[in-house]
């Protein structure tokens, strides 16, 4: 169901309201293990962050928002063990955060809940994560997009919108691409949206702040899963390194050709 | 009926839409039913190949020539729906990968993306992917009629092809599109990443990027793709293109040799699924070497242009 587009291009423009979509994912060195009846994370002992996916998109709405004004809100989908997350978004900027209220099994539900989320708010840019880290689905954008009838740019490498339209660069195998799109629309955010160095992290002022902005729950709006996991596993290990003599590289080339058979 | 996205790359198919069309084709047999590719755009795609990878049909749609999300959803959403499939498989291409969520809503489909295997069952879909950035293989179901199923490249590998002659048919469409395209630069003589049989990456080990030379001459001789640690993209030494590991591209090669890096979790989880994995370092402590197949101690300045001389001889 299309979303109806501002009737004041300008005004919507010079006021940009954004919705930055936070996954709240295992942190990056976190060691994975999976609960004794194979079936969901372990999560005891690991620290959870914002997807790093996403970090790229809270900043570049953050910018966006010093240029043209309007609010930045976070949104996560999950239940209360969330927040922290969130909180921490809005340690680093964002004005406002939304919790929706239910444990998703599946990237189309997720989308589906956003959807609601951003029907109710009149929203001129969404901004996701290319990927969640965690279950790597890399679905959440084009579906949100798909179910909003808005355009999509994933993943994102560059955004920068004029008079309610955009040009924004996607990375395609071997090289990239510069769309012209009008707003609103969704991105899914990678490096290069910003660089590594604009990251924002909080400061003390911001996580004081933080605690005091409004972080609403939402009720889901009851949407489906499409799918579920049944099972987890790790992968089998390696078996041991060979080491090679610095000096007789030949032994390595004749190993790559005959026991492992990739050249 | 199984349906599966043929996607052509500057009027040409890659090696990657002939393993999705031998997977659409292994599905096939295994329900009894049949694998249809749907060809969008370029009239100039060389459609008679897929019947040999398997396809019983191949459904040309001619129209948009740039791949465009919204475009393309639609139009193989619409496919989907009239064909009834039960399966529509991608390869994850940078397009393929975008294409997914917009095409389960379009296809009125689930999604589960990541696929490194054939189905377990069908009837309801039952699959393993990758999840945890590798760190763990997980089980998944889809509880609809119809599954996108996103396949990771390299996962199966093309085998020889051994189908026969395809139907074809041809159809003239028209679909919305919702962003254009203006402007394309693709690296030229590059390999795309994701699909790289074989891939020499480097690291900070390296000290400068004017080092770099070395690294596309060793690439040179195996016809690999080139790749590099997160640093290396950060600074600036090379396009964040190459950027591999856990939040980059993730990688799928048969070979994979690692020079000057020193194997972070984040690094390893983008690349552990090589089939064979070979660490040049001049620390022997470095934490790569626990993830390798073969294992160097030494100067990669050393190395590496004897390593290329070795190849280049025996390859000749
Ligand atoms: C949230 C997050 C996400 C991340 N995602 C990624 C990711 O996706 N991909 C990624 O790569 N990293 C990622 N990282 C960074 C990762 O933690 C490491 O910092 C990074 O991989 C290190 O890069 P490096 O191995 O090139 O550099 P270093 O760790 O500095 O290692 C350089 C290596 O070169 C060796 N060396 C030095 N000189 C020579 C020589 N002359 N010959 C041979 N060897 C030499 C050294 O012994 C050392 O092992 C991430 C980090 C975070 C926090
Ligand atoms: N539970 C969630 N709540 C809010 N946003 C999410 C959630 N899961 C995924 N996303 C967003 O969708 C992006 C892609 O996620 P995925 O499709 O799950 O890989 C993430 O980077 C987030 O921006």
């Amino acid at each position: 169901m299309p979303i109806a587009r501002g009737t004041n291009r300008l005004a919507a423009i010079l006021d940009m309201k954004i919705l930055v979509c936070i996954s709240h994912v295992p942190d990056t060195t976190a060691k994975i293990q999976f609960t004794s009846d194979a079936r969901a994370l372990d999560a005891s002992g690991v620290q959870f962050v914002i997807n790093p996916y996403d970090e790229f998109g809270l900043t570049r709405a953050l910018q966006l928002n010093e240029q043209l004004g309007g609010t930045v809100t976070a949104v996560t989908v999950g239940d209360a063990s969330v927040e922290p997350t969130l909180r921490k978004a809005l340690a680093i900027g964002a004005h406002d955060a939304v919790r929706v209220d239910a444990l998703p099994t599946d990237p189309l539900q997720v989308a589906r809940e956003l959807a609601s989320v951003v029907s109710e708010g009149a929203y001129e840019l969404v901004i996701c994560g290319q990927e969640s880290i965690d279950y790597n689905g890399g679905i959440v954008p084009s579906a949100l997009a798909e179910i909003l009838g808005w355009p999509v740019v994933t993943p994102c490498i560059g955004f920068d919108p004029a008079g309610g339209r955009a040009k924004a660069s996607r990375e395609i195998d071997g090289g990239k691409e510069v769309l012209d799109i009008a707003l609103p629309a969704v991105l899914g955010a990678k490096k290069g949206l910003v660089e590594e160095s604009e990251l924002r992290i909080p400061n003390m002022r911001g996580i004081m702040a933080a605690r005091t902005k409004p972080l609403v729950v939402k009720a889901p709006s009851g949407a489906t899963a499409g799918s579920a996991p049944v099972s987890f596993s790790k992968p089998a290990g390696k078996s041991a390194v060979q080491m090679i003599d610095a000096q007789n590289l030949d032994a390595l080339v004749k190993k790559l050709h005959e026991e492992a058979k990739v050249i | 009926m199984i349906l599966v996205f043929a996607e052509t790359w500057s009027g040409q198919f890659k090696k990657s839409t002939f393993e999705a069309v031998q997977y659409a084709a292994a599905c096939a047999t295994a329900q009894g039913s049949q694998a249809v590719a749907v060809v969008v755009g370029p009239a100039s795609a060389p459609v008679e190949s897929l019947g040999a990878y398997g396809a019983h049909k191949v459904l040309h749609l001619h129209g948009p020539e740039k791949f465009e999300t919204a475009q393309y959803a639609s139009l193989l959403g619409d496919a989907a729906k009239e064909l009834n499939a039960s399966l529509i498989v991608v390869s994850g291409t940078a397009n393929g990968r975008a294409l997914l969520g917009a095409l389960a809503v379009r296809a009125e489909a689930s999604v589960i993306s990541n696929v490194t295997a054939l189905p377990e069952s069908y009837s309801p879909v039952r699959v393993v992917r990758g999840a945890f950035s590798s760190k763990g293989i997980e089980v998944c179901e889809s509880s609809s009629a119809r599954t996108v199923v996103g396949l990771v490249p390299n996962a199966l590998g093309v085998k020889g092809s051994a189908g026969s002659d395809a139907a074809f048919e041809d159809r003239n469409v028209a679909a919305a599109a919702r962003a254009t395209v203006v402007e394309q630069q693709l690296a030229s003589g590059t390999i795309a990443l994701p699909e790289a049989e074989r891939v020499v990456s480097a690291g900070r080990g390296m000290k400068a990027p004017e080092n770099w030379g070395m690294i596309e001459e060793l690439a040179q001789v195996l016809g690999a793709a080139t790749a590099c640690s997160k640093p290396v993209s950060d600074i600036g030494w090379r396009p964040h293109r190459e950027h591999v590991g856990q939040t980059g591209i993730q990688v799928n090669p048969q070979l994979y040799i690692a020079i000057g890096i020193s194997g972070a979790i984040q690094h390893l989880a983008g690349v552990s699924s090589s089939k064979t994995i070979v660490v040049i370092n001049s620390d022997p402590e470095a934490p790569f070497f626990k993830a390798a197949d073969y294992g160097i101690v030494g100067d990669a300045f050393d190395i590496v242009p004897r390593l290329t001389a070795a190849l280049k001889a025996h390859l000749n």
